[in-house]
């Protein structure tokens, strides 16, 4: 860790940023007053530091990171999209702020009415008949779903044991499914790079649990086929899971729950626009058909034949609880915000924009990178660098140049059936002043390769931190604050 | 690209040398250039059984994770237990210090279903 870049090495002993009134009595007193076993042997370490001296310290850090509110971020299938304010401001009401979690639901009712309309209203997006809001990240969402699949088939006495992943899918899909003790069966894109029916059909008997499918998926191409896929999957006796990941393309255009999936999980964070990155807090919410319902993890907030909502813990069909109290509270408050702000019209014009800002992209790129699969592309798409490769140049050497021109590279290296993948999703909040500065900045780096390629191979140039040491940073990960 | 003309090689990018009925293998020097570099690698134990085309370990990039193949059938007789805190010298050398299995064959034959280096090299164009 470099000297001088932690508040504890800015902290003078004595140096306070706050004055308390004397107490009455006297400090040692007032200690008198905790029992012994609830005392601790040594004083916390904390950083002795005044407040103009805490702010700078913490606004500089935020200079030297690069955030959504800095600069360009297209992170393709993280959806960085800018997250509105006033949504952290519902957040932080103190109604929601500061009640405790095990308060009675008489005196919760405005936050479980909350939680009941951000259900409502992502069935409505979807197509699902119940939502659990419980899971907390995407791969929760897909393991609660995988658990449900389970306990459907065990009901019948079936005891499946695969599920079906495209080549293309997230990561995360293989390992859930590996999770809960099914085993994968991969199968590949065509050449569109979407799934043909008959690969599903080819694969799918009485052994398979279910099939998992992103759509749009990870190429950013809509599965078109994804009804006819459905249909195979149910023939046998599966059951259909949509991993939500990438719901920014379909809001108010296309719903899962209509063309025969019979789950799905949302990503809070990325769709509904609550900050994410850094490993959380994440809404992994997840939508099934009414049939599955019962499986949904428990507590389920239902209403009373009074009309008053409440939370059932009597679900014995349920596959248990996954998270402590009843999910990410302040995600929901967001999503919730975020929703009810833009409207259904608005939802779908977030859509809308999203596949319209990638595909101005993909059209004005496409001359100056390979594009493996061509044709209309939803929120976003991939590009190959394997033209700069031919030059000696990587597409990891690429997105550390466009670091130099303040610029979030896009994910690269996935999906992992496009060569020197680079994945770009430039979301629907962005203008098309800032998508141009993009595609300028791109093509700049293009013909840097053709031109004077080390400008490249050795970005980044004017960045605080050069390349890291990436095999380090794995190999031999210290996350102690001090050794 | 450094192919050896004197070893065989898979689709998968691993590269065969046989001294008897004993193969030494490993992954090429395009496959360890398409990884990047190594941090991990998970080998077999001694005395397992292998059989063609079973996976036998994994070998962990910084960009991704990959399930390493035997391109032959038979059993290990020793791993290279270099790599186990030094897995990068499959990056900085391939096809010698960087081998990762040994191999006793139970159908040498099957080495002819092999590609030879230049055979290797049509493929990786």
């Amino acid at each position: 860790m470099q000297e001088g870049l932690l508040i504890y090495d800015k902290s003078v002993s004595g140096r306070r940023g706050y004055t308390l009134p004397d107490t009455e009595s006297g400090e040692t007193e007032l200690l008198d007053m905790i029992p012994d076993q609830f005392r601790r042997n040594e004083d916390a370490e904390l950083p002795e530091i005044t407040e103009p001296e805490t702010m700078r310290h913490f606004v500089a850090l935020s200079v030297k990171n690069h955030h959504i509110e800095k600069g360009f971020y297209p992170l393709g299938s993280c959806t960085m999209k800018y997250n509105p304010k006033r949504n952290d401001a519902a957040a932080s009401l103190k109604g929601f702020e500061c009640h405790h979690p095990l308060a009675p639901c008489s005196s919760s009712k405005g936050l479980l009415e909350l939680m009941y309309g951000l259900m409502s209203d992502l069935g409505e997006i979807s197509g699902f008949d119940q939502v659990s809001l419980q899971p907390v990240a995407g791969a929760q969402g897909e393991f609660a779903g995988l658990l449900i699949m389970q306990a459907y088939h065990r009901e019948r006495g079936d005891s499946r044991t695969k599920i079906i992943i495209p080549d293309s899918a997230h990561g995360t899909n293989p390992a859930s499914v590996s999770s809960v003790g099914y085993t994968t069966v991969q199968i590949k894109s065509n050449e569109q790079g979407i799934i043909a029916p008959e690969s599903v059909a080819e694969v799918m008997d009485e052994t398979v649990a279910g099939m998992m499918l992103t759509n749009p998926n990870t190429l950013g191409i809509f599965e078109t086929h994804c009804k006819e896929i459905a249909e195979i999957v149910h023939f046998h006796g599966g059951l259909m899971y949509m991993d939500g990941a990438n719901l920014n393309a379909n809001m108010g255009i296309f719903r899962p729950g209509d063309v025969g999936f019979d789950m799905m999980h949302f990503n809070l964070h990325k769709t509904m626009s609550t900050p994410h990155g850094g490993g959380g807090p994440g809404g992994g919410a997840i939508g099934v058909i009414r049939e599955l319902g019962k499986y949904l993890p428990y507590p389920v907030l239902e209403k009373d034949d009074k009309s008053e909502l409440f939370f059932n813990y009597d679900r014995p069909h349920s596959i248990g609880r996954l998270h402590s109290f009843f999910g990410n509270f302040a995600n929901m408050v967001r999503a919730f915000a975020y929703i009810r702000t833009l409207g259904g019209k608005g939802v779908r014009r977030v859509s809308e924009n999203a596949v319209l800002n990638a595909n101005y992209l993909k059209e004005l790129l496409k001359d100056s990178f390979d594009l493996p699969y061509a044709g209309h592309c939803m929120h976003e798409f991939v590009l190959s660098g394997n033209r700069q490769k031919k030059k000696g140049v990587r597409t990891f050497d690429m997105a550390k140049r466009m670091l130099d021109f303040g610029i979030h590279p896009p994910t690269v290296y996935f999906p992992l059936i496009v060569q020197e993948a680079m994945m770009i999703e430039p979301t629907e909040t962005e203008t098309k002043e800032t998508l141009d500065k993009f595609i300028e900045t791109m093509r700049t780096i293009a013909k840097e390769v053709e031109e004077s390629p080390e400008m490249v191979t050795g970005a980044p140039h004017n960045t605080i931190v050069k390349r890291l040491d990436e095999v380090g940073a794995v190999r031999n990960l210290d996350v102690c604050l001090r050794s | 690209m450094n192919i050896p003309a004197e070893l065989r090689y898979t689709k998968e990018h691993e590269w065969i040398k046989l001294e008897g009925n004993v193969a030494t293998i490993g992954i090429t020097d395009y496959a360890q250039g398409e990884l990047g570099d190594i941090v991990f690698v998970e080998l077999p134990n001694v005395g397992d059984k292998l059989e063609q085309m079973q996976a036998f370990g994994t070998i962990e990039a910084v960009k991704a994770v990959s399930d390493i193949y035997s391109p032959l059938s038979g059993k290990v007789t020793e791993v290279n237990s270099a790599l186990d805190d030094e897995p990068m010298i499959i990056n900085s050398d391939p096809y010698a210090t960087g081998w990762m299995i040994k191999l006793e064959l139970t159908n040498v034959s099957e080495l002819e279903q092999m590609l030879t280096a230049d055979g290797y090299k049509e493929l990786i164009g």
